[in-house]
């Protein structure tokens, strides 16, 4: 029996569930390998502690093909739901693994979505779940392959036909699974994530008998608990790079927290610190009976020895901040600049990482640079001579200012081995100055002479200081 | 502007004032501008260390804060070490700030969603300890907000340069409101010099010190930084003598 096909094997015509002597009659030299349920679930397993680490605390298997995420408070981290999950898929691609994905306000619906969507990604708007739904296959919900059959005996094909019939009749013929299944879909019921938990991770955890709620209490059980992980941490020689704080509450909800640190890390003082600046981002609700903390991701952390010389002053370590800093404006929002060997001025700078190594370089030094670019050069009224004259005077932001000075043209050709379009755009950048003293940058788009170079629109791109 | 006395009894009065201000921590020194005509007119010598300084563009700097950048940019590639800086629009230039002398390795660039966030983000570095300084672009800085930033400073002997830069040309009125900062400079755009060829010279700025601690304010017309952060004298005034060089005083509120 074939158990998986993938794309190219699908359009030779094989799909699943056919027996495999008839595939190999229609495909000859088709190469079979025989299906290994638990190697599949392993491997599922390894992907969901990769998910883990990278996109959100609260991950589990949805066995036998599937990861469920709870992306809540771990979205904003990677800019935002949709591009959480391209960022997700994309690196799935990469690795190659092809997958579908969609968000949504329910486990049940993202897990319809995912698998019978239209689409291969997909971000439900809250509340429109059961829209959504009503027009998926019954496959949808879950259910054991007899209750489908079933149905689908009855005549109903897809999730709308069930919707609105009586429940009570439904629950005797079929038992409580499909009403259930129908509630967790549309959220009526609620279904906890279990997250995975594998063995090797390094995990404290604390249970109350009186719920705790107050900011102070939390940040006390907190102190308490990091000094226990990071005693944990330092027999196995490891560093923390990514902790988690799972806080499951009376009421079934499990709140997160998520730090992550520039470098390997065991230090109670700087671990206790960031995670009691998110107390805040913490909702108790009726209380907070479980505190877990958890290393998500970990480095090996050895002791080193110090020089110790009094000549030379040793680099301060600066990851204690930069770690503050990220925790607060998040990963994104610190970073240094880098060149790039590009003539664009837009693309001739990159971020990285704030405490990665010097790059020791910067950028050519040929004409000046202003201080300030525009995210976007703005577009602006011009009276200049064609080709290579600068302009007389120019309006921008509705101020007309009269070219007294001005050096240029530098030009700048399209990079045409990155995009079609650029295959002989150019740009020619002058320095301007005008009567008081304000000096900008602004370029035609175009050589002045040949329109297929660019429009010879005029732009500001930046201002000098 | 007379010469510094330094009669021990100015000085004994100096320190007296010093203890009622409360600042604690004792002066880290002061950076110099290398140029004789500044540094005469600051107190200390040069742009005292380990303080709060106010630096703000003129005209329609205020919104762009262009030179404001560039001029805080050569005061932070003087001093030894990473330089923290603090934004909201992510709109700096890294070869520019680099033909101002800082150079790309040493900023660590940390852009917060808004003025609170900035202003607690330069406190942060402030407080840290282990960078050369840290400069943010700031809209609004209370009286409250710019003395905790001056005392994290002065904790940790890290200068801090508040970028005053504003949204709306108007807004900018907000500069003349009192702050906890050592000094408040403003930096305007000049014509360069006529060059004997087409082109445009080496940036000039008017540089005012509106307000400074201990000391006088007054203003004048120098040359942008150079590779080096360091600002230069204009070819005219170089020339000229002494005594006639930078004479004007200006009155500010």
């Amino acid at each position: 029996m074939v158990t998986a096909a993938d794309r190219i094997a699908q359009q030779q015509g094989l799909h699943i569930g056919m027996p495999v002597s008839k595939a190999q009659a229609l495909v000859p030299g088709l190469q079979v390998l025989p299906a290994s349920p638990d190697d599949d679930a392993a491997s599922l397993e390894r992907l969901a502690l990769w998910v883990l680490q990278r996109f959100s605390p609260i991950v589990a298997v949805d066995p036998p093909d599937g990861i469920v995420i709870d992306s809540t408070g771990a979205d904003h981290l990677h800019g935002g739901e949709a591009a959480m999950l391209e960022a997700l898929i994309g690196r799935l691609m990469m690795s190659g693994v092809t997958a579908r994905a969609a968000i949504a306000e329910t486990w049940g619906a993202a897990h319809a979505l995912a698998r019978h969507g239209p689409d291969p990604l997909h971000v439900a708007e809250p509340g429109t779940a059961e829209t959504l739904l009503a027009r998926l296959p019954l496959e949808a919900l879950r259910l054991p392959l007899a209750t489908l059959a079933s149905l689908r005996t009855l005549g109903f094909a897809c999730i709308a036909d069930l919707l609105h019939q009586p429940r009570a009749p439904l629950t005797r013929r079929f038992g409580p699974d499909l009403c259930r299944r129908l509630d967790q879909a549309l959220g009526h019921v609620a279904e906890p994530i279990e997250p995975l938990r594998p063995t090797e991770l390094v995990e404290v955890r604390r249970s109350f008998a009186e719920p705790i709620a107050a900011a102070e209490t939390i940040a006390r059980y907190i102190g308490k608990l990091v000094i226990q992980l990071c005693a944990a941490l330092e027999e196995r020689g490891l560093g923390a790079r990514r902790l988690d704080l799972l806080c499951w509450r009376v009421d079934a909800h499990v709140q997160t927290v998520r730090v992550g640190l520039a470098k390997p890390q065991r230090d109670p003082q700087r671990l206790t610190r960031l995670l009691c600046e998110k107390i805040e981002t913490i909702s108790p609700g009726f209380g907070i009976e479980i505190l877990s903390l958890t290393a998500v991701m970990v480095e090996s952390l050895e002791a080193r020895q110090v020089a110790s010389s009094l000549l030379e002053t040793t680099a301060p370590d600066l990851s204690g901040l930069v770690d503050v800093l990220a925790n607060r404006v998040g990963a994104r929002g610190v970073y240094r600049m880098a060149p790039v060997a590009s003539d664009v001025p837009e693309r001739s700078v990159t971020r990285v990482a704030p405490l990665s190594d010097p790059v020791g370089v910067g950028w050519p030094d040929h004409w000046p640079r202003p201080a300030r670019l525009l995210p976007w050069p703005e577009p602006i009224e011009t009276v200049a001579l064609l080709p290579d004259h600068p302009p007389v005077w120019i309006a921008w932001r509705g101020v007309r200012r009269k070219v007294a000075r001005a050096d240029g043209p530098e030009r700048v050709f399209g990079e045409w081995w990155k995009r079609d379009a650029e295959l002989i755009a150019v740009r020619d950048y002058f320095c301007i100055e005008d009567e008081a003293g304000e000096r900008y940058w602004v370029f035609r788009a175009g050589d002045g002479e040949n329109a297929g170079t660019g429009s010879h629109h005029w732009f500001l791109h930046g201002v000098f200081g | 502007m007379s010469a510094r006395t330094s009669t021990p009894a100015i000085a004994a009065l100096r320190q007296q004032i010093a203890a009622m201000e409360g600042d604690g921590g004792r002066s880290r020194g002061a950076l110099p501008f290398g140029l004789p005509d500044l540094d005469r007119r600051l107190p200390g010598g040069g742009l005292a260390l380990g303080c709060l300084h106010e630096v703000a563009g003129g005209g329609n700097g205020a919104v762009d804060g262009a030179a404001a950048s560039c001029f805080a940019a050569g005061i932070a590639a003087r001093l030894p070490g990473q330089v923290l800086w603090c934004v909201t629009q992510a709109d700096l230039f890294a070869p520019g700030l680099e033909q101002a002398g800082l150079g790309p390795d040493r900023v660590i660039y940390v852009e917060a969603g808004d003025d609170v966030s900035v202003l607690a983000c330069m406190e942060e570095g402030l407080r840290h300890g282990g960078l050369g300084a840290v400069v943010a672009d700031v809209a609004r800085l209370s009286m409250t907000a710019s003395r905790r930033l001056h005392l994290a400073a002065k904790g940790s002997g890290t200068t801090g340069i508040a970028l005053r830069r504003w949204r709306r040309q108007q807004d900018a009125s907000d500069f003349g409101q009192p702050t906890a900062a050592m000094t408040r400079w403003r930096v305007s755009v000049l014509p360069s010099a006529a060059l004997p060829v087409p082109g445009v010279g080496r940036p000039r700025w008017l540089i005012e010190l509106i307000r400074a601690r201990a000391g006088e304010s007054f203003d004048l017309e120098l040359e942008a930084c150079d590779g080096t952060g360091h600002l230069g004298l204009p070819a005219a005034v170089a020339d000229r003598s002494a005594a006639a060089a930078g004479g004007r005083y200006g009155a500010f509120a």
